[in-house]
């Protein structure tokens, strides 16, 4: 019964699926609506053991001291930070004792991770762990500057959360991914060689492409190197791109059926 | 050949050095680099511009700050430019960190929109930017397909409030707007796989015109749906951007970057140049060695 209900489900969900498609009819919708609701719902929890896990696996690190254990602090920190600030903000104009509560908060939760992860001396740190959180507590009743936001988005649109999203993250995140052109530049320099013909063909396609809209060629080569890169991307492009889209999109259809049909087993785990 | 020896065996540091060098150099001195157009940029920008005051263009912020340098500049182009036009634009976001990205674009593009601006010889009076009648961000929602296939029935299903938390009913602009039907395109700006669920769960099923603009590695892989007619449009990376901002006659981020990005291809293309001159000159050495054994 434990195997079979799965594959039932899947059977009869997925048949669904795929008729509700061809069949515009009212209560197919409303059916269709329903189970899309069912799904984002269902797809919120992920994100609750996502959280979870990442908690975890960083407290496994510091607890065993695994290589770069330190910065699983920082990780968590990012985390809990990110989140105290997209659920409280300001009221009016005034801060108040908004950044003690937010110290207090990351103290209690750090002073906690400390008492799962310590050998010794757990007790102090819970102790210290309670100070922190009834500190928190006394500032979160007493203070009007701030409040807490859990069905509206004012945390969202707060100065802290918008601050560390627009000089934190994004430049965290642009940096790394900038980092990317260094590399390929170096890559190309040591790999891009026309060792064969296939290479040679590789190279040269490669070159007109990223020559295709250099301002300063067109007085030399005229559109010459345009019309070529276009050729290039509408027709032996294209036909090999299609060929796998093509491809994918059978291969999509074939894994689909082996879902539904119960012969692809693999989303039940073991087994 | 000692030359050649060197040339091959050049630290990847020098490369890194040299690259810096020259991105720096050409971002810090303004000059102005003439922009090619590309028939697939200017489809869009002709489709946007002959909309009627009033019509809704749907856009889809669905990157990352990772992208940020390549797909930003498209959507302050795209956006301005349909505010200057007077229309509405319906704004969502698939991808975790597109709230932020979208937000800050908001913010930045309200704010310039309160200066007059004088585009392809035409004057624009600066105005206020007003949310729920000007323009409505609905936020995110994970599970894009999903939420695509939703937006088909009702924009309401997945998202009942806006991103600020006001209910769509509430807002001027969303009154008797309901699906795609209601849009005049859709213009998803991506950086990541969120594109291929833009085409087959939405423009496969709903049937509105879609254009994309993407990042320069991903651009070559959608071609093929340019061809079929599911994309009527493709902005490729910074270059997409700038020529959008070149036919819009709004020179922005994309066309300052446009500069840098041109000089380290042509930095990159001698890298390449230099080191295959490298790789036959040692490959000649070693067949000179060969037969002199």
């Amino acid at each position: 019964m434990k195997r079979q209900l799965p594959l039932f489900l899947v059977f009869i969900f997925g048949l669904f699926m795929i008729f509700q498609y061809f069949v515009p009819h009212e209560t197919s919708e409303w059916v269709y609506e329903f189970l899309l609701d069912w799904i984002l719902v269902i797809g919120i929890f992920a994100l609750a053991l996502g959280i979870w896990s990442l908690y975890l696996v960083s407290a496994d690190k510091i607890r065993f001291r695994k290589p770069n254990w330190g910065y699983s602090y920082v990780t968590l920190a990012g985390l809990f930070v990110m989140i105290i600030f997209g659920f409280t903000a300001p009221v009016g104009e005034s801060w108040g004792w908004y950044f003690v509560f937010v110290a207090a908060v990351l103290l209690t939760i750090g002073m906690i991770i400390q008492a799962m992860v310590a050998s010794s001396a757990k007790g102090l740190y819970l102790g210290l762990a309670g100070l922190c959180l009834a500190v928190a507590v006394l500032v979160a009743v007493f203070d009007p500057a701030w409040g807490f936001f859990f069905r509206s988005t004012e945390g969202l649109q707060s100065t802290m959360f918008r601050a560390f999203f627009d000089h934190v993250m994004m430049p965290i995140l642009a940096t790394m991914f900038s980092l990317l052109a260094f590399f390929i530049a170096s890559a190309a320099y040591r790999a891009f060689r026309a060792r064969n013909l296939l290479a040679s063909l590789l190279l040269v396609a490669a070159l007109i492409v990223m020559l295709r809209f250099n301002p300063y060629l067109s007085p030399i080569f005229g559109d010459y190197v345009a019309r070529t890169s276009n050729w290039l991307m509408n027709v032996p492009n294209l036909a090999a791109q299609r060929a796998i889209v093509i491809g994918i999109g059978l291969g999509i259809v074939s894994t689909a059926l082996k879902v539904i049909l119960g012969i692809e087993r693999g989303y039940m785990g073991k087994g | 050949m000692y030359f050649f020896d060197k040339l091959m065996k050049l630290d990847r540091r020098w490369i890194f050095l040299f690259l810096v060098l020259v991105c720096v150099i050409t971002y810090v001195i303004p000059f102005q680099i003439p922009t090619l157009m590309e028939p697939e940029v200017k489809v869009i920008y002709d489709f946007i511009d002959s909309l009627p005051p009033g019509e809704i263009v749907m856009v889809a912020i669905d990157y990352d700050p990772n992208n940020m340098a390549e797909l930003h500049p498209m959507t302050y182009t795209i956006v301005e430019h349909c505010w200057r036009k007077n229309l509405k634009v319906l704004i969502t976001s698939l991808s975790q960190n597109g709230p932020g990205m979208a937000d800050q674009a908001l913010r930045d593009l309200s704010d310039s929109l309160r200066l007059d601006r004088t585009y392809n010889g035409k004057l624009f009076k600066g105005r206020e930017i007003v949310r729920g009648v000007d323009y409505c961000f609905l936020g995110y929602k994970p599970y894009f397909a999903l939420v695509i296939l939703g937006m088909g029935q009702d924009f309401r299903l997945p998202f009942p409030n806006d991103y600020y938390g006001s209910p769509l009913d509430s807002l001027p602009m969303m009154q008797g707007v309901y699906n795609y039907d209601d849009v005049a395109c859709v213009v998803d700006i991506s950086g990541g796989n969120i594109t291929d669920y833009w085409i087959s769960y939405g423009q496969n099923r709903f049937n509105f015109p879609l254009a994309l603009g993407l990042t320069g590695v991903m651009t070559a892989q959608y071609y093929p749906f340019l061809g079929s007619g599911q994309v009527f449009g493709i902005m490729g990376g910074l270059l997409g951007a700038s020529q959008y901002e070149e036919l819009a006659d709004n020179p922005g981020l994309a066309k300052d970057g446009m500069r840098v990005q041109l000089y380290a291809h042509m930095v990159i293309i001698v890298f390449i140049v230099v080191g295959n001159v490298g790789f036959f000159m040692d490959r000649r050495k070693r067949k000179f060695q060969q037969e002199a054994r």
